[in-house]
């Protein structure tokens, strides 16, 4: 399945962020990368490291006021950034579909669940009336809301935060997409909650064979879901790899500290925790060189000349002139 | 603050707590708020009168019981016979006031609803367009507001001729704009909200997403304001009467013509401008009593 043609190809995706009378802000810069059927992609990075931006230009969804994209997200063949916006609309949510991070705010409050979900089939399966609401309960009931007919007709607020993340995933699935493009979405929900919507999410993508690309900050989200891993920083990418071997042995420094950083159980006691130094606005701009090697432990001179380019090493692409040595993360463990 | 105070405020967190909705929420806000029910008092008692006049009013408006009692110089003021005495022609001004108050009523609704629905026609082109349909209508309005409401209604009402219709067109144009530029803000705001977004990202298409989505949502301030909308309404309509640009006919019993008539015995007679004076008031201060804490109940940043 790996080796079939790409579904979704994004190749050099940049966001620039242009405001009159302020600096223009390159959000996203010259990010690639594949999406092949059925396959789940993790994009991972802290806030500010263009992964939303990123789903929202595949999508179309950034407003075209002060905003300029540029690259290509290829899909079927179709350029989606050069598409009209008519078909467009025709491709998101029948063949690409999001879901994004806050359930709460991102089902419209005065309208019922059941119209909601609904309006997607009447619009892409030309569904309408008692076909269209059974159809809407159906869903609800496979996304694992109990008694849908009664929640069909009630409104957002008599929802929990779990429901609703549900409720927008049905939404999302409702035509059978076949890339899914899930933005944080467990990021607002309790612990005990994001658990059980990954699950849900794995299931329904390995049922309906959607791809899925999961935007998160959690690596355990992606330890657990991700067939190939990016991590980017700052706009770009710095390492790509499968999970294994990005989880056994991260190459970039940046990979390194975001591993390093997650807390673990079995630690000893009173270890401290392994923050990266800095913070993600201690940046430099990539055309000057590495924009992590203001907080970079491995910085060597050469990393604030010029930007480091994306070099493919064993498998994996990484862009890092000092990366981390085969062993070093192994034995610090 | 007193101990009565402390429980009172923990008392009114808990049945606010527990309310998600809002729309639920600002209407048990509202039936608590002692000013809310005052005005809604006032406005029920109001409309009561309008539909029943004929049962409360003694006499019908064009009729003249007293005009043996009418000179030059005396007019009967308030009396057991006539409580709000007579009025020049030896009507019972009771009676005039109190079917005075349907007129005040449809023109006040009448000229609300048109404002209102030439507001939102503008206010949802503006709103769900943006860019260059935005800017046009938009400076339209603008041009509107820079021109003084009344002035501007006593231009239109003089052009269409002196008629209870020209009234409520006069007094619907003028409030276009203001019901334009509130929906065009409110829809603005919610068109970058997350579930326009959500919305977007399955393909719903333009139309759908305004009329389904954006507007149910930018709706609730809206009817705040036909609710102040109303008392002014029935301030200008009793302004445009005064200057004579009312209804034609003279038994129409008018509160604004009402004082215009009243003008040359003020001296005399100061019952005949006092009491449908205070009518337009009550009238009023019922709608602004409930349009001002109807917005402070649906809007917390009004809230004290």
């Amino acid at each position: 399945m790996i080796d079939s043609e790409p579904l979704l190809d994004v190749r050099e995706l940049s966001v620039t962020f242009t405001r009159k009378g302020g600096p223009t802000v390159r959000a996203v810069d010259g990010v690639s990368f594949t999406v092949r059927p059925g396959e789940t992609v993790g994009l991972v990075g802290e806030s500010g490291s263009g992964k939303s931006v990123t789903s929202l230009a595949v999508m179309g969804l950034l407003p075209r006021r002060g905003v300029e994209v540029g690259g290509q997200v290829l899909f079927d063949g179709d350029d989606l950034l050069t598409l009209p916006r008519d078909r467009m609309r025709d491709i998101r949510g029948r063949d690409i579909a999001m879901v994004f991070q806050d359930p709460m705010s991102s089902l419209n409050p005065v309208v019922p669940i059941g119209v909601q979900v609904t309006e997607v089939l009447e619009r892409h399966q030309d569904l309408s009336g008692d076909a269209a609401r059974s159809a809407a309960a159906e869903l609800l009931s496979r996304v694992g809301i109990p008694d849908p007919t009664r929640r069909l007709k009630e409104y957002p607020h008599q929802l929990s935060g779990g429901m609703r993340q549900r409720a927008l995933i049905a939404m999302a699935l409702a035509c059978r997409p076949r890339v899914l493009i899930a933005d944080e979405p467990t990021t607002a929900l309790d612990v005990t909650i994001q658990a059980q919507i990954i699950e849900l999410l794995k299931e329904l993508v390995q049922d309906t064979g959607a791809a899925l690309v999961m935007i998160t900050h959690d690596l355990g989200i992606v330890a657990g879901l991700c067939d190939t891993v990016h991590v980017m920083y700052s706009g770009r990418i710095v390492e790509s790899a499968g999970r294994r071997e990005l989880f056994a042995q991260p190459r970039h420094p940046y990979t390194g500290g975001l591993l390093a950083s997650v807390p673990r159980l079995d630690a000893p006691r009173g270890r401290p925790l392994h923050p990266i130094p800095g913070s993600p606005t201690d940046v430099l701009r990539w055309s000057r060189g590495c924009a992590f090697a203001p907080r970079c432990p491995n910085r060597i001179e050469p990393c604030t000349d010029g930007p480091p380019p994306l070099e493919s090493i064993g498998g994996r692409s990484l862009r890092c002139l000092n990366p981390l040595a085969e062993t070093e993360e192994v034995a610090a463990r | 603050m007193s101990l009565s105070e402390v429980e009172a405020t923990t008392e009114s967190e808990q049945v606010e707590q527990p309310a998600g909705n809002l729309r639920k929420e600002a209407w048990k806000r509202l039936r608590r708020d002692p000013v809310a029910l005052v005005g809604f008092g006032l406005i029920a008692f109001f409309v009561l009168v309008a539909i029943f006049a004929p049962l409360i009013a003694p006499y019908a408006p064009d009729a003249q019981p007293g005009r043996g009692m009418i000179t030059p110089t005396s007019i009967p003021g308030p009396s057991a016979e006539h409580w709000f005495g007579l009025d020049a022609s030896g009507r019972d001004e009771f009676s005039r006031v109190v079917y005075g108050a349907r007129q005040s009523l449809l023109v006040g609704v009448v000229a609300t609803l048109f404002g209102m629905a030439g507001g939102l026609l503008l206010g949802v082109l503006a709103g769900a367009f943006g860019g260059k349909v935005d800017a046009v209508v938009m400076r339209i309005v603008d041009v509107m507001l820079s021109i003084p409401g009344l002035l501007m209604a006593i231009a239109i009402a003089a052009l269409l001729g002196a008629s209870l219709w020209s009234v409520m067109i006069a007094i619907a144009i003028i409030n276009v704009p203001v019901f334009a530029r509130l929906l065009r803000g409110q829809m603005l705001a919610q068109r970058g909200s997350d579930y326009v977004l959500a919305a977007v990202s399955i393909g719903v298409r333009r139309r759908p997403i305004v009329l389904g989505h954006i507007l149910p949502n930018s709706i609730s301030p809206v009817i705040v304001q036909a609710t102040l909308t109303l008392a002014t309404a029935i301030i200008e309509a009793a302004g445009l009467s005064f200057l004579g640009l009312g209804s034609a006919d003279p038994r129409v019993p008018e509160w604004g013509r009402m004082l215009a008539d009243t003008q040359r015995y003020l001296a005399s007679a100061p019952h005949l401008a006092f009491f449908p004076g205070i009518a337009i008031v009550i009238a009023a201060l019922g709608f602004t009593m409930l349009g001002e804490r109807l917005r402070e109940a649906i809007d917390p940043k009004y809230r004290r």
